[in-house]
């Protein structure tokens, strides 16, 4: 007899009517094969390549010609395809569910956008051909900019760096080298960050040589504005602020923050991760913003790619916009050319942050995106990835705790733990107890201000069908908490490729590449 | 809008369930003077078939690469990537995943970075790689300012032979931390003199090879100095593919090795996204940039990945991070580490000896022309001749005629008396035929 689940398909058997469930021999589970290192396989002296035998042996190079082994296993085709497609099955990703990181906007990717950046007139042209033949790139990277530019409300915006970090690095060089040149780089010594930023803020003001002074945060999520003002002075080159924050609430004070700051002569970095909530709806720059990165790979949508690549484009004040790095896109009668001397047409550019012209296979597909949608379906992302968020944090917040109940939140919903108390349940683990239930775990721990926080974005492709699926888990999960059924928790996940890792294992003896087994040699192969 | 599934009867529902009334009671909290009615000056919502119209329209103003007799390099290289790869690197689970945070559904990534770090490291002869950074020149920034918090010191010296580019790239990064650099004029066979410039205040001598003139050298010699005064020795490498011909940077001494991955796996993108490949000695690993994948076990005792070593990263240690990185180029190393399974050793010498192959046969055809002097006296893929007219005229001639016969030394660094000089590179995508029309092409310009 089945019984009906609450989706109303029938489900499997319960554990009653089988309860034996043996190891299986192999290590195989079902569609998952346990799959050996490339290094273990037979592919010593295998490829998978035909190629042409060369006419050459190289010897005209003499002694510079490797001799040594190199240890490269090499695979053929089948073998490939069937390699990586087996670890692919042992990912969780956005296609297979709600992924629900908080500050990391995993939303949907339109596959337009990976046929577009195809295109063997994008894809298959060199970053030193000459300009005359890359005019359709640049005018790609010059309309970029615009949608960027009046997206934001902001007169410049610097394209090169290549991912939110390098972008934060980006805009806070901009902004030494803006009070390098009027003298006050010497006593302007500090950067005030709010204690709720991401990690790569004070890292980044760090870098460019600078003090990190925190700022408080009040009871109800936002900057302490007093405490701001009293640590704004002479001294201070500038200010981090991520809006809408990561507590996922939108800075109501932001405009006096950004008065009270340029008031002291300094600048305002506004961290962009968190742009999707106000996209095309509120504009940066009539905040007061001077400089902020934008992260074409969560706002418009270019793959995360399991870590990368990104795209961190950082968008100017006209204060600051003389001093951005070098290369650029202008355009004339004659058509568009790229500058790639900073010496040449603007003495003050802080010089240049990578060797080409920036990310662009992730311009092309963040400007099919931004197309796609149009001004109007971008206002209507902001309204539905906040619309989500919210609906989410009401739905779960009789059964878990919300960090700041008062007010909506903008496009993600922060938890605490005060709902796990006495449980003996933690962040962690409720966390991978959703691994277990077909969903990826919301960032934890982060912000840092708020107690075992659990921040979960939704996004604005999820439909409410998926939403309820998600909260319905959620709900469940949390009545089993409360409901003292521990072990669900401490063990999870149960049904994951792999059960809970020993990080600490790894981290105390790194074992960060393979190595041939004692006793063999696979040179002689 | 196609990629929004939430229909006005949901977002009704939903508002009701939060009990607001309209959308705009979410956005309370934006001060008045910021909400803006209305859309931003923009145009609106577009079919896919206009989008991808409008797209191909820009696409069909460039020149690719393939279409064309082909001849740039300087620190990007054409080569013929296997089907297979576009392919895997598009499988949903790889392209719509996000950094492998949480280890026990993210063996796929974890298991292909450490497949990765363990290629990275045999190709460059280190013992250890990272799991990529940005590119090649940010890679080269980042060895920079490892080698100051290894060594205690503060000075980089680079060679007159590393891509300018890679050294305003990391002039700019290092500067900014107070880091002082010297960079040698620069010269066709430029490593060795670096040997001069080495102090006791120099933290690391920067050499690459082959270096942007694709002059190869063998280093031994610069490591031996270098080690003798304290200082590090980075090589960076702007082919990888040279490297399955030319003696490794390890055998020669490196302690880093910085690289560009593109030319394994990867498209010219027009110069991004790109995969730096950051290797280097074992007992300089806590010093390392970027993010690091290890094995470990799970709590079955089943062999598996995870990202560690995080104490070095800035989402623990925030302004005492080793850098403020937290973006690799994950799917880049993907497509990297597939394209270099499926040639394996056998595979990569062979591609190694073709590209040399093609560039010897493309160098004799110059060389017999009448105003070109080959300058570079040993290469791999690449080399650089002097002609008797401007360089960057020369290449717009031959552009004007689709020819892409390389690239001006002006280009990368104007002014310094070598704007006669040209970058020529030949891969195994080389045809006969191509050299023969640019050296046909090349003859009748110079002699105009």
């Amino acid at each position: 007899m089945s019984t009906m689940n609450t989706v109303g398909r029938p489900t499997a058997p319960t554990a009653n009517d089988h309860d034996y469930k043996p190891p299986t021999l192999t290590g195989g589970r079902g569609l998952l094969q346990d799959e050996a290192l490339i290094f273990e396989s037979d592919g010593w002296g295998k490829t998978g390549v035909d190629l042409p035998e060369p006419k050459t042996d190289g010897s005209d190079l003499g002694a510079l010609v490797r001799r040594d082994s190199i240890g490269l296993p090499g695979l053929s085709e089948p073998e490939a395809v069937r390699h990586y497609v087996r670890l692919s099955q042992k990912n969780h990703a956005i296609d297979l569910a709600l992924y629900p990181l908080g500050s990391c906007t995993m939303k949907h990717n339109p596959r337009l956008n990976e046929k577009m950046a195809r295109l063997s007139g994008f894809s298959d042209i060199h970053p030193l051909q000459p300009v005359s033949t890359v005019q359709g790139a640049l005018e790609l990277m010059d309309t970029l900019a615009h949608w960027l530019k009046t997206l934001t409300g902001m007169p410049a915006v610097a394209m090169s760096p290549k991912a939110g970090a390098h972008g934060e690095l980006c805009g806070m060089m901009t902004i030494r080298a803006a009070h390098e040149a009027s003298g006050q780089h010497a006593q302007r010594r500090k950067v005030l960050v709010p204690t709720s930023a991401h990690g790569t803020n004070p890292a980044t003001a760090v870098f460019v040589g600078y003090q990190v002074v925190e700022v408080a945060q009040t009871d109800e999520g936002r900057v302490d504005i007093a405490d701001l003002a009293s640590k704004l002075g002479p001294d201070v080159a500038a200010i981090m602020v991520t809006n809408p924050n990561t507590c996922g609430l939108f800075e109501r004070d932001i405009i006096e923050i950004a008065r009270l700051t340029h008031e002291a002569g300094a600048y305002f970095y506004c961290d962009g991760a968190n742009f999707n909530a106000i996209v095309g709806r509120v504009r940066p720059g009539d905040l007061g913003v001077d400089a902020m990165h934008i992260n074409l790979h969560k706002t418009f949508s270019t793959p995360h790619g399991g870590g990368g690549p990104g795209a961190g484009p950082v968008v100017l004040s006209a204060a600051l916009a003389p001093f951005a790095p070098a290369p650029w896109v202008v355009s004339d009668g004659d058509g568009f050319k790229l500058i790639e001397r900073e010496e040449d047409e603007a003495a003050q550019a802080f010089g240049r942050l990578c060797a080409f012209n920036g990310q662009m296979g992730m311009f092309v597909r963040a400007l099919s995106y931004m197309m796609s949608h149009g001004s109007d379906g971008l206002r209507q992302v902001a309204e539905d990835a906040v619309l989500n968020a919210n609906y989410i944090k009401a739905r779960l917040s009789d059964v878990m705790s919300a960090a700041f109940p008062e007010g909506p939140c903008m496009h993600e919903a922060l938890f605490d733990d005060e709902w796990l108390k006495g449980t003996d349940i933690t962040t962690l683990d409720f966390a991978k107890a959703m691994i277990d239930e077909g969903f990826h775990p919301m960032t934890m721990y982060f912000p840092l201000v708020v107690h075992g926080a659990m921040l979960i974005e939704p996004t604005e492709t999820e439909s409410k069908a998926e939403l309820d699926r998600f909260i319905h888990a959620l709900r469940l999960l949390a009545l089993a908490a409360r409901a003292g059924d521990v072990e669900r928790f401490k063990g999870a996940p149960f049904h994951a490729p792999l059960r809970r890792l020993d990080e600490t294992r790894a981290a105390r003896s790194p074992k960060l590449r393979w190595t041939a087994p004692e006793g063999t040699n696979i040179a002689a192969e | 809008m196609r990629y929004l599934p939430l229909t006005p009867d949901d977002r009704t529902a939903m508002l009701a369930a939060i009990g607001a009334g309209t959308i705009d009671d979410l956005f309370v909290d934006v001060p008045q003077p910021a909400q803006r009615d209305g859309f931003v000056d923009l145009p609106r919502v577009m079919g896919e078939l206009e989008v991808e119209r409008a797209m191909k329209a820009l696409a069909a103003r460039n020149t690719a690469a393939g279409d064309v007799p082909f001849f740039c390099g300087a620190g990007a290289y054409r080569h013929h990537v296997p089907a297979t790869v576009d392919y895997v690197i598009q499988r949903s689970e790889f392209l719509t995943s996000y950094t492998p945070y949480q280890p026990e559904i993210s063996q796929g990534t974890l298991q292909y970075l450490y497949e990765f770090q363990t290629q990275v490291a045999n190709l460059t002869g280190m013992d250890v790689a990272n799991a990529s950074l940005y590119d090649g020149s940010t890679a080269t920034a980042e060895g920079v300012l490892m080698a100051t918090r290894v060594t205690r010191r503060n000075k980089a010296v680079f060679s007159g032979g590393v891509h300018p580019h890679y050294v305003r790239a990391s002039e700019t990064v290092v500067h900014a931390v107070g880091v002082e650099t010297v960079s040698l004029p620069a010269a066709i066979d430029a490593e060795a003199a670096v040997i001069d410039a080495i102090d006791k205040d120099t933290a690391c001598v920067v050499v690459q090879t082959p270096n942007v003139f694709g002059t190869a050298t063998d280093v031994t010699k610069i490591a031996e100095a270098a080690k003798a005064a304290g200082a590090l020795l980075i090589v960076v490498v702007t082919e990888a593919v040279s490297m399955g011909l030319l003696k490794s940077p390890g055998e020669m001494g490196a302690d880093i090795v910085a690289a560009e991955g593109q030319s394994i796996g990867n498209a010219l993108n027009y110069g991004g996204p790109y995969v730096g490949l950051f290797a280097c000695r074992q007992s300089l690993i806590r010093q390392m940039p970027g993010r690091l994948c290890g094995e470990t076990v799970d709590a079955d005792g089943e062999r598996g990945f995870v990202l560690t070593l995080s104490t070095r990263e800035q989402h623990i240690r925030r302004d005492k991070a080793t850098s403020n990185i937290c973006t690799n180029s994950g799917l880049c190393c993907l497509a990297f580490s597939i394209h270099m399974s499926l040639l394996g050793e056998t595979g990569l010498r062979k591609l190694a000896l073709l590209n040399h192959e093609k560039a010897l046969a493309t160098r004799d055809a110059l060389a017999a022309i009448p105003g070109v002097e080959v300058l570079t006296p040993r290469f791999f893929n690449e080399f650089a001749i002097r002609l008797s007219r401007p360089a960057a005229d020369v290449v717009q001639a031959l552009a004007d005629h689709s020819i892409l016969a390389g690239v001006p030394y002006s280009r990368l660094a104007p002014g310094i008396g070598m704007d006669d000089v040209l970058l020529v590179a030949a891969t195994e995508t080389t045809l006969d035929a191509d050299i023969t029309i640019l050296a046909e092409a090349l003859t009748r310009v110079l002699a105009a």
